[in-house]
């Protein structure tokens, strides 16, 4: 198995620390693992996006044109990446803010309105783990309690009593995702 | 005991290889894209973990120079910086090979000539294996392919540049230093007592007893022939090193018709290239140099004899193909792919670059 996903949108979504929280979870079950994000002059408000790959063999390349998973978070990001899913492949995206949808017909179309529930919840910090939830729901690859361990060695000590905060927003996530 | 395993940043696997191979001390300048050195290390106070000493110091001038007298003490030293960086450290590095003395240091390397772009690049190729700074010197170049390879080879260079005396680079990039994949983390060493260091450095400044001459660490002599002695000496050790310490893993190369040679990340991104090629029926092999001083010619040279032709994959205009070029002797077509300026090469250019330049040519 080898499962390679972009996760892009603006910087400040937490698209960052999610791949790194889907990464960690595939290392604490023994997976290959590999986290490569766009660096650069970028900022709050710019765009972000990061390449994560898990696999049962050696990882080859970390930074990659072609995706099995695309994770869209804003429209600049769909622009950009929906053409580079491999025919077949999975796009999930957050429709707010979106004003051109995705249009492709060769690949599978998910969405999930993760910033409006957020925003309805008061919980707009964990809007990055509805969408984790999301993505989990439509490709189960790591199994929840090695993602609580990936939460754990990814989140600092002293925050640990957010994890349950987490917890929920994934369960949040995979209900409400839903195929365009 | 059970393995740790952890997600890390290459940048922040060399800070913590460097702490746990028992090194005295790091000093550096924080740059683009390797800053994490620097911050991992400060967030983890090693000084509280083992007593090593940690520097900010006011310019990169000024920490290649604190190594210097660090060597010159028999400390295991270490920095790090990124491309400009690094050019400001050549005067040091040229005098630290000149008074043989052990130190690691790590290029994160970056889009250049000048102040360049922050985004990865391969373009230090010459600048690391050829010298670099003034005079007639080598350093030992490791290039790792991974951040497992970031941890390793840290305890690796301290150990080779004590063994030959000579300053050992670590020449990562962008990418190495900003991916996290999964580390493997090696127990604590302790570090040396000063015991042990005056055992293994007798050559150090620790202060002179009455029981022998001073030791002396300089660059310099002004009598032309103790000079020329001396350079004869480095050369010997080099010739030594290029004999004992050549590295290279050879991916799929049984049966290859191509050879694709890249080292670093270049590497990874060829492995994707060749699976794509080989799914083509393209029968490809990768040769990754590990040391690229020592280059590992002589595989190359051998390989020469039964396959088809070569083609080097680097973030730059062109240099380690001179030193692929050279091994293989013309027996055999080489050309060179790279993209530059911070762009990086697709593995779909690379299948290209080996079906036009190569199989096509």
């Amino acid at each position: 198995m080898t499962e390679e996903i972009i996760i892009a949108g603006f910087g400040g979504q937490g698209v960052l620390s999610m791949g790194k929280i889907l990464a960690y979870s595939g290392l604490m079950q023994g997976q290959e693992v590999s986290w490569m994000p766009s660096y650069g002059p970028e900022m709050r408000g710019g765009t972000s996006n990061v390449t994560v790959i898990i696999s049962d063999e050696r990882i080859s390349s970390p930074i990659l044109t072609k995706y099995d998973t695309a994770i869209i978070l804003n429209q600049q990001s769909l622009d950009k990446f929906e053409c580079m899913v491999k025919p077949g492949g999975t796009l999930l995206y957050d429709p707010n803010g979106i004003t051109r949808h995705p249009e492709r017909k060769d690949i599978t179309i998910y969405k999930v309105a993760a910033t409006q529930k957020a925003t309805e919840l008061g919980a707009v910090k964990v809007f990055n783990m509805m969408v984790l939830g999301s993505y989990l729901k439509i490709k189960p690859i790591v199994k929840m309690e090695n993602v609580i361990k990936g939460l754990k060695k990814s989140i600092p000590a002293r925050n640990h009593h957010l994890i349950p905060m987490n917890e929920q927003a994934i369960e949040i996530g995979m209900k409400e995702v839903e195929k365009v | 005991m059970e393995k740790e395993l952890r997600l890390m940043k290459g940048n922040e696997a060399v800070a913590e290889a460097a702490i746990r191979s028992g090194a005295d001390a790091y000093f550096g300048y924080p740059i683009t894209p390797q800053s994490e050195v620097i911050e991992y290390l400060m967030a983890q106070e090693p000084h509280k973990r083992t007593g090593m000493v940690v520097l900010q110091a006011e310019s990169e001038v000024a920490a290649i120079n604190m190594i210097y007298g660090a060597a010159a003490c028999g400390k295991m030293a270490m920095t790090s910086s990124s491309s400009p960086g690094i050019s400001l450290k050549q005067e040091g590095i040229s005098y630290i090979a000149g008074a043989e003395l052990p130190c690691l240091i790590m290029n994160c390397v970056r889009g250049g000539p000048g102040l360049g772009t922050i985004q990865p690049a391969q373009s230090d190729y010459f600048q690391s294996t050829k010298g670099g700074g003034h005079g007639d010197y080598r350093l030992v170049v490791l290039a790792p392919a991974s951040v497992q390879e970031m941890y390793d080879f840290v305890e690796i260079g301290f150990d080779l540049s004590f063994k030959y005396r000579n300053p050992v680079m670590i020449l990562a990039d962008g990418i190495i230093g900003q991916m996290m994949e999964k580390v493997e983390i090696g127990p604590q060493k302790e570090r040396r007592t000063m015991e042990q260091l005056i055992k293994q450095c007798p050559w150090a400044t620790v202060g002179k007893p009455a029981t022998r001459e001073r030791n002396i660490i300089t660059s310099l002599d002004l009598v032309a022939s103790r000079q020329e002695a001396f350079n004869l000496k480095l050369v010997k050790k080099y010739e030594e090193i290029k004999e004992k310490e050549v590295r290279f893993e050879l991916i799929n190369c049984d049966d290859a018709e191509y050879i694709i040679v890249a080292y670093g990340s270049s590497a990874r991104l060829s492995m994707k290239a060749m699976d794509l090629l080989r799914a083509k029926g393209i029968k490809t092999g990768i040769v990754r140099p590990i040391t690229l001083f020592p280059f590992p010619s002589k595989v190359l040279f051998d390989l020469a004899d039964r396959v088809k032709g070569f083609l080097t994959v680097e973030m730059s205009t062109g240099q380690m193909v001179e030193d692929v070029r050279l091994a293989v002797q013309f027996k055999k077509p080489v050309e060179h792919y790279g993209r530059v300026g911070g762009v990086i090469p697709s593995p779909e250019e690379i299948v290209n670059a080996l079906e036009q330049k190569i199989i096509g040519g």
